[in-house]
C-alpha cells in the first residue's frame, strides 16, 4: 500500500518535472480519462470484448492442454509424437503464431481467439504433463484392484491430484493469455482494449494509454485474486 | 480346510524376473472359500510379488492366474489411503454402498470416519486400510504385512476379525507375514516361500489354532522364520 502511494507520488512528480502533461501526464489527467472513457462506455465495452477473447481463449487453452498434457504424461509413445511440436510452439516468437494464423484463417474473430490459444497451449501441456507424470502409481494399483469406476476415479483419484498443477497452469495461462489477447487486437482486431492502445499510440495519447493498461490491469489482477488463488488454495487443502 | 469348492484363487507361477534376474521359480497353489493360507519367506523371497500376481497387477511373468467371480479387498504394505478424502470417503470410494462408521469400529476405529488420513498413525491408517478392504464384501482378501506396526493385543484382534471375516463371509484370505504366531492361530495353511529363485519350499495344512508340532518342524526347517518374528 505504502509502496503503491509512493509510485503515485513518484509519478506525478515526474509529470511535474517533465512539463508536458501530453506526453507524461499526471495521475489526475489520467483519472479524469478514465472517468470519461467509463461514463462514455467506450472503454467498458472494449474491456468486456477482451475479457471475452481472454475467457475463450483460456478456456479452450486449458481443456485443450490439460487432455494433451495428461495423455503426454502417462503415456512415453505420445510423448514422443507431441514433444518436438511443443519444443517448436514454445519457442516460436508469439507475434509469429498470431501473424501467421491471421493469414491462414483470416483477420477475424476465430482467428483472433485462435491465435492465442495455439501460443498459450503448450505451456498448459508442459505443466499438466508434469503432474500427470507425478501420479502416485500406488492409488492407481488401488484403483485398480477396487476396480473403481473411470469417472469416480477421474474425479476422486486423478483429478486431486492434478488440482496444484492445473491451477498452477491456469495462474501462470491468465497473465500470459491477456497480455497475448492484446496484440492480437492491436494486430488485427477493430475493437478491445488492445485497439484501443493502438488507437491512443498513433494519436500519441498517452493518458488513454495509461489509463487503459492501468483499469484492464487491476480488473485482472481482482479475476486472479477473486477466482484462481481461491481455487488454488482449496486445490491444496487437504496437505 | 474346506474342499470340494472351487478355489476363489488359483496361482501356477513358472517364473518370474526382474530385469533379467530370476525372483521367482514354481510357485503353485489355490486358496478355496473361507480358507485362510499364510505365505511366509525371509524379506526379498518374493512375497509381495507373489501377491501382486494374485491381484493381477503383475502380468510379467510365466504361469497363470485365475480368479473366481466376486470382489477383492487388499491391504497393500503401505496403507495407500487417499490423503484428501476423510476415512468415510476413502471407504466409500471402493464400496459406495458401506457404512464406513461401522466398518472403522470393527477395527477399532470408532468415530474416525471424518478423520483426514494424515491425522492417522501408521497403525491406524493400516487398520484403516484393513476397514476399506473389508468394505466392498470381498470373496477374496489379500493382506501384505497386515500386522506389521501394531502391538501385539491389535495384531490378535485384527487377526480374529479376519478370520471371522473367512468363516461367516466364506472369503478366501491370503495373508503374507511375518508373524508366524500370530498366522498360526488363524490360518488353515502356511506357505513358504525358499530358495534363489523363490520357490514353494513347504504347504502344509495347521491341524489347530496354534499348532505347536508344526510351528516347531517350521522353525527347524526354516530358520530365518525366528529370526523375523516381532519382538513380544
Amino acid at each position: 500500500m505504502l509502496s503503491l502511494l509512493s509510485l503515485i507520488a513518484l509519478w506525478w512528480i515526474a509529470a511535474r518535472a517533465s512539463g508536458n502533461p501530453q506526453l507524461m501526464p499526471p495521475p489526475g489527467a489520467v483519472l479524469a480519462f478514465a472517468a470519461r472513457a467509463i461514463a462514455s462506455g467506450e472503454m467498458p465495452l472494449n474491456i468486456a470484448i477482451t475479457l471475452a477473447r481472454v475467457a475463450v481463449a483460456f478456456t479452450l487453452s486449458m481443456l485443450v492442454g490439460a487432455v494433451i498434457g495428461f495423455i503426454a504424461g502417462r503415456s512415453k509413445r505420445a510423448d514422443a509424437l507431441i514433444d518436438p511440436w511443443l519444443v517448436v510452439i514454445l519457442n516460436l516468437p508469439v507475434l509469429v503464431v498470431i501473424v501467421l494464423v491471421y493469414i491462414w484463417v483470416g483477420l477475424n474473430e476465430v482467428a483472433a481467439v485462435l491465435a492465442v490459444a495455439i501460443a498459450k497451449t503448450p505451456t498448459v501441456v508442459v505443466t499438466v504433463r508434469e503432474g500427470a507424470r507425478a501420479l502416485d502409481p500406488g492409488l492407481d494399483e488401488v484403483a485398480a484392484v477396487y476396480c473403481v469406476p473411470a469417472l469416480r476415479r477421474l474425479r476422486r483419484i486423478v483429478l486431486p491430484q492434478m488440482a496444484p498443477y492445473l491451477a498452477a497452469a491456469g495462474r501462470g495461462g491468465l497473465s500470459i493469455t491477456w497480455k497475448i489477447v492484446l496484440i492480437v487486437e492491436l494486430l488485427g482486431r477493430p475493437d478491445g482494449v488492445g485497439f484501443a492502445l493502438n488507437l491512443y499510440f498513433q494519436n500519441f495519447q498517452v493518458a488513454g494509454i495509461l489509463a487503459y493498461g492501468l483499469v484492464f490491469a487491476a480488473i485482472m489482477l481482482v479475476v486472479e485474486a477473486a477466482a484462481l488463488q481461491p481455487w488454488e488454495r482449496r486445490a491444496n487443502a487437504w496437505r | 480346510m474346506p474342499g470340494g469348492e472351487a478355489p476363489v484363487l488359483q496361482i501356477a507361477i513358472a517364473a518370474k524376473a526382474f530385469a533379467g534376474r530370476a525372483v521367482l521359480g514354481e510357485i503353485g497353489f489355490a486358496v478355496a472359500p473361507g480358507e485362510i493360507v499364510a505365505l511366509f519367506g525371509a524379506s526379498g523371497m518374493g512375497k509381495s510379488t507373489t501377491l501382486r500376481i494374485a491381484l493381477g497387477l503383475d502380468q510379467d511373468f510365466v504361469g497363470s492366474v485365475r480368479r473366481g467371480p466376486g470382489r477383492v479387498g487388499m491391504v497393500f504394505q503401505e496403507p495407500r489411503l487417499l490423503p484428501w478424502l476423510t476415512l468415510g470417503e476413502n471407504l466409500r470410494l471402493v464400496a459406495p454402498e458401506a457404512d464406513p462408521a461401522a466398518l472403522l469400529g470393527s477395527v477399532g476405529l470408532p468415530d474416525a470416519a471424518g478423520l483426514l488420513p494424515r491425522a492417522l498413525s501408521l497403525g491406524m491408517a493400516r487398520r484403516a486400510a484393513l476397514a476399506r478392504a473389508l468394505a466392498v464384501g470381498a470373496t477374496l482378501l489379500v493382506l501384505d504385512e497386515p500386522f506389521a506396526s501394531l502391538d501385539p493385543a491389535l495384531a490378535a484382534s485384527l487377526a480374529a476379525r479376519i478370520a471371522a471375516e473367512a468363516q461367516t463371509r466364506r472369503a478366501a484370505v491370503l495373508i503374507a507375514t511375518h508373524g508366524l504366531d500370530q498366522a498360526l492361530t488363524i490360518a488353515d495353511r502356511v506357505l513358504v516361500l525358499h530358495g534363489t529363485p523363490a520357490r514353494l519350499a513347504a504347504d502344509l495344512a495347521v491341524d489347530h489354532a496354534g499348532d505347536l508340532a508344526l510351528r516347531a518342524a517350521l522353525l527347524e526347517q526354516f530358520p530365518f522364520l525366528a529370526a523375523e518374528m516381532p519382538a513380544g
